[in-house]
């Protein structure tokens, strides 16, 4: 193990490089363009044997990837944004073969107006593609995350691809310390990747991605539900394996000064860092408040967030994306998982952080003044707040 | 926790400078976080970088709106941005100028300056038009931070993290360093 200074790309990049992919297939897009860069650097330079290949849009890197993976080999890919958006009905191929491909988006906001900057609109549109998802706090995250993504999706009783994200700018281009595991290490882990079904394999012919009539389809996608619905357990194994070797501690959810809170923030990616900070803050100052980092997105973990949330009086979900016309996406699920709860808390949805709007301290404090608002009123007045906002533009 | 604010032009160096300063803190045993100001960079336009440096792990991610120590890499800046703005009353700025710091009001903010333009030129460093001052500039900055005891990162540590941070001239950089250092007027 060595502690390296890495921005997110970095981290990210680094991660895959040790998991030993047999094909990166990669179309350059601000921010995540640093990734396919540093792998493309390190199989240039025989540091990863593995084919590179430059492909003309995102659309293609997904392509290719998949017809890699069908063949019986390890890939990764990574991208953002409109590239993400491009690859959108590829996406579903690549679930629907129940390929386990990997990859690092960096969350960036959706035009228009154009704009580079973080928000978790991209992959919340993609989050009914059958991808796993898995949101990354910090550059740690993001390496230990591409590990244990392949672990999980290439899991017997899994086989779905996953997407390790980061947030553009506040992670994809800030450099700090990050443990960088050896490969012997990750080797013991990730042992090599073992297709259960490839189209190469001449002693089991198989066919793929072919016709599904209404007498099949169903069937297919209730397949990829049940393996959605076990990966929670995979994913539970391989966290505590991982923990078990690298000493580092992973969770669908991460709880964080929980005990005894009156209200509990939902958040999601590099603001749940900031948003500790002013936990500890306000606990110091006697208000009873706590917070969940959500980590994996998909399969949504119910089952533990309404465990985790049973005593809270409210429940303050932030979104750093909005489903246009009705909530943030986070909302919406968390929502639903606590429908049919005799006690539930009281919800309430704050937007934050669109197209690169920073996320401070301060916007915190007012979404934690807000919810104890509501816990003295009793009642939700408006469901969903924008923090931060001016108005509409004219 | 201390922060730290560079300003200087696209093509300078000064996400650079922020990463090199943000690797010879850790070198000192500090959790550091480094990252350039969120946009989109072209070259001669104003950018900024930023560096946290703290005894506790830094889970924060904001920018910083408070630096304890400004370092602006370009005096022509100084009419174009408000180089000051958010600086801690007992902090300090580090102007690259050849100016002395009694030409400079910024309230009660200690202000120092060097002349790292000609030290960059000095040691081949870029050229008239385009000098390099990113690393003379840190050599300063390894003075100032001792002088006013905030941020402080040793010449050493700057030195080997210029080294191993810098893609080329790594000896003349690292002589432009050890050069600002004992050249910084306070």
């Amino acid at each position: 193990m060595a502690k390296m200074i890495l921005e997110g790309n970095q981290a990210l990049a680094v991660g895959a490089k040790l998991c030993r992919p047999k094909v990166i297939a990669s179309y350059p897009i601000t921010p995540s363009t640093h990734i396919p860069e540093m792998l493309s650097e390190f199989v240039a330079n025989g540091e990863l044997d593995a084919d590179f290949i430059n492909v003309e849009s995102e659309h293609s890197a997904i392509s290719a990837c998949i017809g890699a993976q069908a063949t019986g080999v390890r890939t990764f890919t990574a991208t953002a944004s409109q590239g993400l958006a491009l690859m959108h009905e590829i996406l579903y191929v690549a679930s629907g073969m129940r390929l386990p491909i990997v990859m690092g988006v960096a969350n960036r906001s959706l035009s228009a107006p154009i704009n580079i900057w973080c928000d978790h609109s991209d992959t919340m549109a993609e989050r009914d593609s059958g991808w796993m998802q898995f949101y990354s706090e910090n550059n740690q995250e993001a390496l230990d995350l591409v590990i244990q993504a392949y672990r999980i999706a290439e899991d017997e009783r899994v086989l779905l691809p996953a997407m390790v994200t980061i947030d553009a700018y506040t992670l994809t281009h800030t450099f700090e310390p990050v443990d960088v595991p050896s490969q012997k290490e990750v080797d013991e882990f990730l042992p090599p990747y073992k297709p259960v079904y490839a189209i190469l394999d001449p002693e089991r012919p198989i066919t793929q991605g072919s016709f599904g009539t209404p007498e099949y389809f169903m069937e297919f996608k209730y397949s990829q539900q049940k393996a959605m619905e076990r990966a929670k357990e995979v994913i539970d194994e391989v966290f505590r394996e991982f923990e078990e070797k690298f000493g580092r501690k992973y969770g669908k959810i991460e709880p964080y000064r929980t005990e005894g809170a009156d209200v509990i923030l939902v958040t999601l990616g590099s603001m749940s860092g900031t948003g500790k900070e002013v936990v500890d803050q306000l606990r110091e100052e006697g208000a009873k408040v706590g917070l969940i980092k959500v980590t994996v997105f998909r399969p949504f973990p119910a089952e533990e967030l309404r465990e985790a949330v049973r005593r809270a009086k409210v429940v303050a979900v932030i979104d750093r994306d909005i489903s246009l016309g009705f909530s943030g996406a986070v909302f919406a699920n968390v929502s639903a998982s606590l429908i049919n709860e005799e006690k539930r808390p009281l919800l309430a949805n704050f937007i934050v952080g669109l197209g690169g709007r920073d996320v401070r301290p301060e916007d915190f404090r007012e979404i934690v003044d807000k919810s104890f608002r509501i816990l003295e009123a009793g009642r939700v007045e408006k469901p969903v707040e924008w923090i931060n906002v001016s108005g509409e533009v004219p | 926790m201390e922060e730290v604010r560079f300003h200087g032009r696209g093509g300078q160096g000064a996400v650079t400078a922020a990463n090199i300063l943000a690797t010879a803190a850790f070198k000192e045993g500090k959790y550091v976080q480094s990252f350039p100001m969120f946009g989109t960079e072209r070259r001669g336009a104003p950018v900024a970088a930023f560096v946290r440096m703290s005894d506790k792990p830094i889970r924060v991610r904001f920018q910083v709106y408070e630096p304890d120590i400004v370092v602006v890499l370009d005096p022509g800046l100084l009419e174009a941005v408000d180089v000051g703005a958010g600086l801690r009353k007992d902090g300090g700025i580090l102007i690259n100028t050849e100016e002395s710091p009694e030409e400079f009001s910024f309230g009660e903010v200690r202000v120092a300056t060097v002349d790292a333009t000609k030290i960059a030129l000095e040691h081949g460093l870029g050229s008239k038009a385009a000098p390099i001052v990113n690393t003379a500039i840190l050599g300063a900055y390894a003075k100032v931070s001792e002088e006013l005891n905030i941020g402080k990162v040793s010449l050493a540590s700057i030195v080997e993290a210029v080294r191993e941070g810098a893609p080329a001239k790594k000896e003349e950089n690292v002589a432009a360093t050890k050069e600002a250092y004992g050249r910084v007027v306070l």
